[in-house]
């Protein structure tokens, strides 16, 4: 191949990167601007919030206490190399908190939010539920993707909330348990040694992983190919698109929040 | 009155309407017939504007379907059929019904909402005891009864019915039939069916239209359908392999 062909096709590629970057955002501004634009549907907000919030409780507890239970097993192992087991507390806190909280509950919920809306709405085009929407006189944006993208935005930042919670608590339970530590001064080290504003980038990066995963379950979803293959081929994508995107806003939002 | 100008629509290479006209008189019921693939469903989806025609004009009764200034009561006229339904899996069959009756500009009391879908239901043969089931727990048959009791729940000026007879046996296709025509004739709506099923145009239609090759190849009569001397049509209708359209596409 020439370099001018392998310069056409860099050049190519790059375009339709930033095109679908281009028809991502118009996608999440249009859903912004459906939930501020009233007709709303309150019982699908109230279905959404169940799915999204309520029903993904317990794969956060679990992904949190186990994390939270190894963050403390690994941190004491490696201080005690230099004689610094004592930070334990400290660092499960920041560690949960500032990162694995975060993170971790963005991926299982792209993993199980984003998935089941792109297969969800894929199913609901593939079947001409969403021309039966239309003909209802209901926009899809407004009646499928505002409930949930809007859900999203409530319910994970409150599912990150707990999942630090019970990440803490199982560094706790297996500091106190398995590792000697003093119950009462573990919870004073932890509560002393998290700032204001740890806990806010936690809450902003949960709201910000959220509207993430579900714009991108209701993007494919709604821009699904035909038939069995459409589905899976959309299901799959979203869950690529909003784990990567959720890493990168992670590695952003660090910065913005810890870059000195 | 619906009337199609000279509307074009290509899906990249394939261009599937070619110039189609067509006029549908108010409170008549067409039936478009033609191949697989010819853009009978495409036709009926442009005339809702969920496909946008590349050029042309659609006109309801002397309104631009292209206007978009008012799509909401331009969309309340019309009630469709879905070919496979497209019944909201989430949903109760009577929340399916009275999908319309729940929201939007022609919503009702629920309680009241409830009790049209029940009467709709009814009037395409369902018991009570199905509104609170889901779509499904219910047989191809009785899914299509139910698309049918949505189509018409908000009493529309406007009924499209795309291929409602398809997949269902003789006997519930014949019923269905039935239904459609009792339907339209009592509630005085215009219809536009698109189907294969030549015993449902026998029992549905006013008038017949043919596509093929992206336009209206034939139109005129039911009555006149089988000594119309088009060679295209006489094919159709008879099914033969033999004549001028090519049996396999």
């Amino acid at each position: 191949m020439s370099p001018l062909a392998l310069l056409a096709r860099l050049g190519r590629l790059v375009l339709s990167v930033l095109a679908s970057f281009g028809r991502v955002t118009l996608f999440a501004l249009d859903a912004v601007s459906h939930i501020l634009r009233p007709p709303y549907y309150p019982r699908e907000l109230a279905v959404a919030l169940l799915n999204i919030g309520w029903l993904s409780l317990p794969v956060v507890g679990l992904t949190a206490i186990f994390t939270g239970g190894a963050l403390a097993l690994q941190i004491y192992a490696g201080g005690a190399r230099f004689n610094a087991e004592a930070v334990v507390p400290q660092i499960v806190a920041i560690g949960m908190v500032r990162e694995l909280g975060p993170v971790l509950v963005g991926l299982m919920i792209a993993a199980r939010v984003t998935s089941s809306i792109a297969a969800e709405i894929a199913t609901m085009k593939v079947t001409e539920q969403i021309d039966a929407l239309v003909t209802l006189s209901t926009h899809p944006m407004k009646y499928l993707t505002a409930p949930r993208v809007l859900a999203a935005l409530i319910t994970v930042p409150l599912l990150v909330g707990i999942g630090d919670i019970i990440g803490i608590m199982g560094g706790y339970t297996v500091a106190v348990q398995n590792l000697g530590f003093n119950a009462a001064a573990y919870l004073q080290n932890t509560v002393d040694f998290l700032e204001t504003r740890d806990v806010v980038s936690s809450l902003v990066k949960g709201a910000v992983f959220g509207v993430i995963a579900a714009v991108m379950g209701c993007y494919y979803g709604m821009n699904s190919g035909r038939g069995a293959q459409g589905v899976g081929r959309a299901t799959k994508g979203s869950v690529e698109a909003a784990a990567v995107l959720i890493l990168a806003a992670n590695f952003v939002l660090t910065g913005v929040f810890f870059s000195i | 009155m619906i009337r199609m100008e000279n509307v074009h629509k290509a899906f990249g290479p394939n261009r599937v309407l070619q110039g189609m006209n067509l006029e549908v008189p108010r409170g008549t019921s067409m039936v478009i017939i033609g191949g697989s693939g010819t853009g009978k469903s495409v036709a009926l989806k442009c005339v809702l504007g969920l496909i946008k025609p590349d050029s042309g004009k659609i006109y309801v009764d002397g309104k631009d379907a292209a206007d978009t200034s008012d799509r909401d009561a331009f969309l309340a006229r019309f009630g469709m059929l879905f070919q496979g339904g497209a019944l909201f899996d989430s949903l109760p069959v009577w929340q399916n019904v009275a999908f319309r009756l729940l929201r939007g500009s022609l919503k009702r009391p629920q309680a009241e909402a409830r009790e049209i879908a029940i009467e709709k239901l009814r009037r395409v043969g369902l018991k009570p005891d199905v509104a609170d089931r889901f779509p499904a727990e219910l047989s191809g048959g009785m899914q299509k009864r139910v698309g049918l009791a949505r189509a018409i729940a908000a009493e529309p000026e406007i009924i499209f019915f795309d291929e409602p007879t398809t997949g269902l046996d003789p006997i519930m296709a014949g019923v269905i039939n039935e239904l459609i025509r009792e339907i339209v004739t009592e509630m005085g709506a215009t219809a536009m069916t698109i189907t294969h099923d030549m015993t449902s145009v026998r029992a549905i239609a006013d008038n017949v239209a043919m596509l093929h090759g992206g336009v209206i190849q034939w139109t005129g009569p039911v009555a006149q359908m089988d000594d119309s001397g088009d060679p295209y049509l006489d094919q159709f209708i008879h099914g033969r392999a033999e004549g001028p359209i090519e049996a396999v596409r």
